[in-house]
């Protein structure tokens, strides 16, 4: 708890990281109040609507995609997913990052190289082929989508972590822990883990847009979440079928796409700035 | 230089054996069969399509059938486009799809090391600034938000290039698909040629340059350029992967008849051969292409084949 105090007073003062967190804040909560709020329903469609520019009519601020459904509570539920996205992918990244990095960091020599060698090794692989082989190969489901975006992002994670972990390993208190005999695994999530929480938010930070532009990859190839699901891929998708007639379907959904995106990497980008006073670049 | 080559090329051979088998696992690992979605045929029948395909041998039999048919370059059959071998399809629809990538590639590099070391250069002012901030945006925002809007404006509504593929002849039809391939490309490129060129500029040579009286213009043309352009070489083999990614993503938009909308179908489809020949094939592309990379670092930078 202190320790996040901490990082939340030094975070604090960079505007960038404050100003593009504060947007996500704002788009996150009229996502999740919005469709509650809203008295149009994501589902419903309305045959005499169709195509309906955005106006302030039944509250349509979005107006109506090319079945009448209100397009302003199906991008917050895509914006819904993508925070389910952005927690879920970065959780399952964090967790085998850090443990596997860790490890790795904290044993050196021959284990080391040979885990080390491994992630190298699928750092040479493009996965996101590998995440569309597993969509065709298995029934389309969330969990499936979510644990494969995790899976993938987690190497960048595991080295950074190793790095950091492998000068941690020398420092006075861990050897002093080993001297008084405390068992290696708890040196490592007692002693090491704490230690890595500046670099381990930078990352995650970073790993977060890279998680929501999977999914929304995989849904605007019609391979991600279904239909009568959505998600801001697949509105995306929907609206590039609509470029002549309806412009809104496709440029609302892109906006918020690359709103949320480009927050995230400024957002990481000022974290780094605070984190890591090395790389002033 | 040669035992440089013939080490990096050793390292290839594991990576490109794990694409394969994973590939192959993650596939026959899946419940059910190719057909299972097909209306439902007499026992006998399904048998002899699981024979004709050799689905009905032990995995592992059907594991080293697979593998040496790659090796030889087999791909095996399509299981939807019966009439032909995923290698005839990879072949037939490969080159288009190399042509627009290879363009992208080539105007990625060269605008995006001229964005950097111009940015570079003027440092901290205010051309600096608005050029990495657009940079920043262009690799925040993905391919297939990048092309239909690109689409919307400069062909549905300014009406200056064709939007669509067939039916356009000459050169413009090329034009909106390679741009929306190469610009976060360019964007990527900037940043990191702008961040290498700063720590070149800053280095003990330039400033024995400086010393000497050389100009600022003809120090980074003869100077510091080539060891500025390291770290470009070395995101070579990352950017072939994320061109062959937006490729998926760019034929599909326009309706180009490439190897990514093939993938696509394919993946639509649930046409489970082509989609792993696909994968085995960019796979290995992306393999060999790093391997290049790495041997061309080696060539150039002395300092790397030694370690």
């Amino acid at each position: 708890m202190k320790a996040l105090l901490a990082i939340w007073r030094r975070v604090r003062t960079s505007h960038a990281a404050m100003v593009s967190g504060g947007i996500l804040v704002g788009i996150f909560v009229i996502a999740i109040v919005g469709p509650v709020v809203s008295p149009n329903d994501y589902l419903q469609t309305n045959f005499d609507k169709m195509l309906s520019p955005p106006g302030i009519a039944q509250l349509q601020i979005f107006g109506t995609d090319d079945l009448g459904r209100d397009l302003f509570v199906r991008s917050m539920l895509g914006v819904q997913v993508t925070i389910v996205i952005a927690i879920v992918a970065s959780f399952v990244s964090l967790v085998i990052g850090v443990a596997y990095g860790a490890i790795a960091g904290y044993m050196g020599g021959r284990v080391d190289a040979i885990m080390m060698r491994f992630v190298d090794t699928l750092y040479a692989l493009p996965f996101i082929f590998f995440v569309i082989l597993l969509m065709v190969a298995f029934e389309r489901n969330f969990l499936l989508i979510f644990v494969a975006i995790g899976a993938i992002n987690w190497l960048d994670m595991a080295r950074i972590v190793r790095g950091q972990t492998l000068s941690l390993r020398e420092r006075e208190f861990v050897q002093a822990a080993r001297l008084t005999g405390v068992s290696t695994l708890r040196i490592i999530f007692r002693h090491i883990a704490p230690n890595l929480i500046g670099v381990v938010i930078v990352y995650v930070t970073l790993t977060i847009p890279q998680a929501i532009l999977v999914e929304s990859f995989l849904s605007f190839l019609g391979l991600g979440i279904q239909e009568p699901q959505t998600s801001l891929g697949a509105l995306v998708d929907a609206g590039v079928n609509q470029t002549e007639g309806a412009s809104w379907m496709l440029l609302i959904p892109a906006a918020l796409l690359a709103i949320i995106l480009l927050c995230f990497n400024f957002l990481g980008d000022a974290m780094r700035d605070v984190f890591d006073a090395r790389d002033e670049r | 230089m040669l035992r440089y080559a013939l080490l990096r090329l050793l390292g290839a051979i594991p990576t490109l054996l794990l694409v394969i088998v994973l590939a192959f696992l993650m596939v026959h690992a899946a419940p059910g069969g190719p057909f299972d979605a097909e209306r439902t045929l007499p026992a006998d029948i399904e048998a002899n399509i699981a024979a004709a395909y050799h689905l009905d041998e032990p995995l592992h039999q059907q594991f080293f059938r697979y593998i040496g048919g790659v090796l030889q370059g087999d791909l095996g059959p399509s299981y939807r486009y019966r009439d032909h071998t995923v290698g005839e399809l990879i072949g037939a629809a490969f080159p288009l799809s190399l042509k627009l990538g290879a363009t992208a590639m080539l105007l990625a590099v060269i605008v995006g090391v001229l964005v950097g070391a111009l940015a570079a250069i003027r440092r901290n002012t205010l051309l600096d600034r608005s050029l990495m901030a657009v940079a920043m945006t262009g690799i925040s925002i993905p391919v297939f938000v990048i092309a239909p809007v690109l689409v919307l404006l400069l062909a549905v509504k300014l009406q200056w290039l064709p939007a669509g593929w067939s039916g356009n002849e000459g050169l413009a039809k090329y034009f909106l698909p390679v741009i929306a391939l190469a610009l976060p490309q360019i964007a990527y490129i900037a940043r990191l040629m702008r961040a290498s060129m700063i720590d070149v500029l800053a280095s003990d040579f330039v400033r024995t340059a400086r010393a000497q009286g050389v100009g600022t213009s003809a120090i980074v043309r003869y100077h510091a350029l080539k060891p500025a352009m390291l770290p470009v070489l070395s995101y070579m083999g990352p950017a072939i992967a994320a061109i062959l990614t937006g490729s998926v993503v760019v034929e599909e938009i326009f309706g180009i008849p490439g190897l990514g909308q093939f993938f696509v179908r394919g993946a639509l489809n649930r046409d489970y051969t082509l989609v792993l020949g696909i994968v085995i094939f960019y796979a290995s592309l992306v393999v060999l292409f790093n391997l290049v990379v790495d041997i061309l670092y080696g060539a150039i930078d002395p300092r790397i084949r030694h370690q």
